[in-house]
């Protein structure tokens, strides 16, 4: 059993209490749900959109399926999980507003990770450069982006505010991984990306 | 319920396969203090299972894995067939050092209701007339087949089982199992399967059986007191259902439009091309091993088949609560038991917020995929068999 994961990982693994039940939507190679299975007794599940990346996490012994965050949320019942991870997708979604709601739905909690488009070096190379940006956090090219629903910080601030969710967490990571902390106008600019906890109030 | 030995059993009546089939394997008569209340609501009993175990059940009773088969499958898992002469026909995944090994589990196979490998079935002699049931045997469904599998674990004194695996058929009793009894069923591993038979693999079943009841020889189900087989008509029916097995990829690979054992058309209707003389074949060993009226009733068991039917109309009904960790399989080629039917069942454990993992192999070998080599299903139900080991608190080396 490695310990080690990615540092945004590790931070969503750490909001997670021990002993819950969890679903990890967009589980890529299961990672989060190894570590959240074997150092935090979770009961955790995960969906995953290339049917590679799900066998390779049942041959792990993880619980997981075939799905999308847009089409397959909507089958679990309410309050279904403890929390409802979303880590690096949210941009990808088509109807990021609806899967934050299904999540809300079918979590007590949500925990929402994704990049900062607001970034500093983002807001360089689109201003001065007249390029679509491209970061260590935004490696694509404008034309085989999955990201298609990109926002900054205060966007997502703006958009938990509308929908009537409550913040319970923000950590704001910097271009090393490591959390900033800042008043919201610089996090919004020093930021790569962010992890949030979100409750339905 | 009470058990009996080989020697002791009611064999007068038997076929000849199923006779060299008990003597290969272990019996029991139940049912006869209490009969068996089938789904038709005729009670059976006394009635007999005949099953085979491989490995040894530990002290706590956690290691005991179900092997459900298929439609014209039978207990004989992983041994040389006492009919047939051939290999166990789920040898590539049971057996030692296989990812069913058993120096881990204690694994038991139990021939169907309604089947003709030693359980009882319409070739048994009804108590009451002392004749054949043929016909008149009730027809049976899935769950009756796993009411006297549960039946046989109370009578072995298996409280409950560390995983329920089958395909095909066998899945769909994996499913029942799971929706019958799920504080029985740890983990449940339904292959290349469905909720509910399809109008198209209803419409297969039904060329079956008309095949064979159009056969002269069929004599109104009672061709053992006639002293024929109707051998035509059931091998018209494997040969349909052959092809449903297979994928078209695998055919035309297999045979294209090969000739056999000719170099040129014959102009007539013998079997000109290989895929002909392959279907003739797989029809007429078919008849040695399996009976016709038995073909008649497994076929409808699978046909009346709905667990969505069974609980409202609603399958997330089925598996309401369900504590049991499920992994299903279906395979890219599989026109009998698409990846959607699978699917299916994978939104409704969903909707019962049920732990379940969910695996499409990639293979052109069609329905039959899951009794061949499939190291992409084998790794992943080593996978999670492994996972399941561990919350179950079972050892595995």
């Amino acid at each position: 059993m490695n310990a080690a994961i990615r540092v945004d990982l590790q931070l969503i693994a750490d909001m997670v209490e021990p002993a819950t039940r969890a679903l990890d939507v967009g589980c890529g190679d299961g990672a989060l749900l190894a570590y959240l299975v074997n150092f935090k007794r979770v009961d955790a599940r995960g969906m995953e959109l290339s049917q590679s990346g799900v066998n390779a996490c049942v041959a792990n012994g993880l619980s997981v399926i075939q799905g999308d965050a847009d089409a397959d949320l909507r089958d679990y019942p309410d309050d279904a999980f403890d929390y409802v991870i979303l880590s690096q997708t949210l941009q990808a979604t088509r109807e990021p507003r609806e899967v934050l709601r299904q999540m809300l739905r079918v979590g007590k909690r949500a925990i929402v990770s994704f990049p900062n488009f607001a970034h500093w070096q983002v807001r360089l190379r689109m201003v001065f450069g007249g390029r679509m940006p491209e970061t260590p956090s935004l490696p694509y090219k404008w034309y085989d982006t999955p990201n298609i629903h990109l926002c900054s910080i205060d966007d997502f601030r703006a958009l938990c505010r509308d929908m009537g969710v409550r913040i319970e967490r923000a950590i704001v990571l910097d271009r090393n991984s490591k959390p900033i902390n800042r008043p919201p106008l610089l996090a919004n600019l020093l930021g790569e990306q962010a992890v949030f906890m979100l409750k339905r109030d | 319920m009470q058990a009996t030995t080989t020697s002791e059993a009611p064999l007068d009546g038997l076929a000849d396969a199923e006779r060299k089939a008990l003597a290969r394997c272990r019996h029991a008569i139940l049912g006869r203090d209490r009969p068996l209340r089938l789904d038709c609501g005729v009670d059976l009993g006394p009635y007999r299972v005949a099953y085979q175990t491989y490995g040894t059940l530990n002290a706590d009773k956690s290691n005991a894995v179900l092997i459900c088969h298929a439609l014209t499958l039978d207990q004989f898992v992983a041994e040389q067939h006492p009919v047939t002469g051939k290999d166990g026909w789920w040898d590539s995944l049971v057996g030692s050092g296989k990812v069913l090994d058993p120096a881990h589990y204690f694994i038991i196979c139990i021939n169907v209701l309604g089947g003709c490998m030693g359980t009882t079935g319409p070739l048994a002699i009804d108590p009451a007339t002392d004749q054949p049931w043929n016909l008149r045997f009730p027809v049976v469904t899935i769950a009756d087949m796993v009411r006297t599998q549960a039946a046989l674990l109370d009578h072995l004194g298996i409280p409950d089982l560390f995983c329920v695996i089958g395909g095909s058929m066998g899945g769909m009793q994996v499913l029942q199992w799971a929706a019958s009894h799920p504080g029985r069923v740890f983990s449940a591993v339904p292959i290349a399967c469905a909720a509910r038979h399809s109008a198209q693999n209803i419409a297969f079943h039904e060329v079956g059986r008309q095949a064979i009841m159009a056969d002269p020889d069929w004599k109104g189900g009672d061709y053992r007191q006639h002293h024929t087989v109707p051998a035509r008509g059931l091998s018209v029916a494997r040969m349909t259902a052959h092809i449903t097995y297979l994928s078209e990829l695998a055919l035309q690979r297999k045979f294209g439009r090969a000739l056999q054992d000719r170099d040129a058309l014959g102009f007539g209707f013998d079997a000109d091309f290989q895929v002909e003389s392959y279907l003739r074949h797989q029809g007429s060993t078919f008849v040695d091993r399996f009976d016709a009226n038995s073909y008649l009733y497994i076929t409808r068991a699978m046909d009346y088949f709905d667990l969505a039917a069974a609980h409202g109309g609603v399958l997330a009904n089925a598996f309401k609560d369900t504590p049991t960790r499920f992994c299903l399989f279906s395979f890219t080629s599989d026109w009998l038991f698409p990846t959607r039917e699978s699917r299916e069942i994978v939104h409704a454990l969903n909707a019962a917020a049920a732990n379940v993992s969910f695996v499409e192999v990639e293979s052109d070998k069609g329905h039959d995929a899951f009794l061949l080599d499939e190291p992409e299903m084998f790794r992943t139900l080593a996978g999670f068999l492994k996972g399941a080991a561990a919350v179950r608190g079972l050892k595995l080396p």
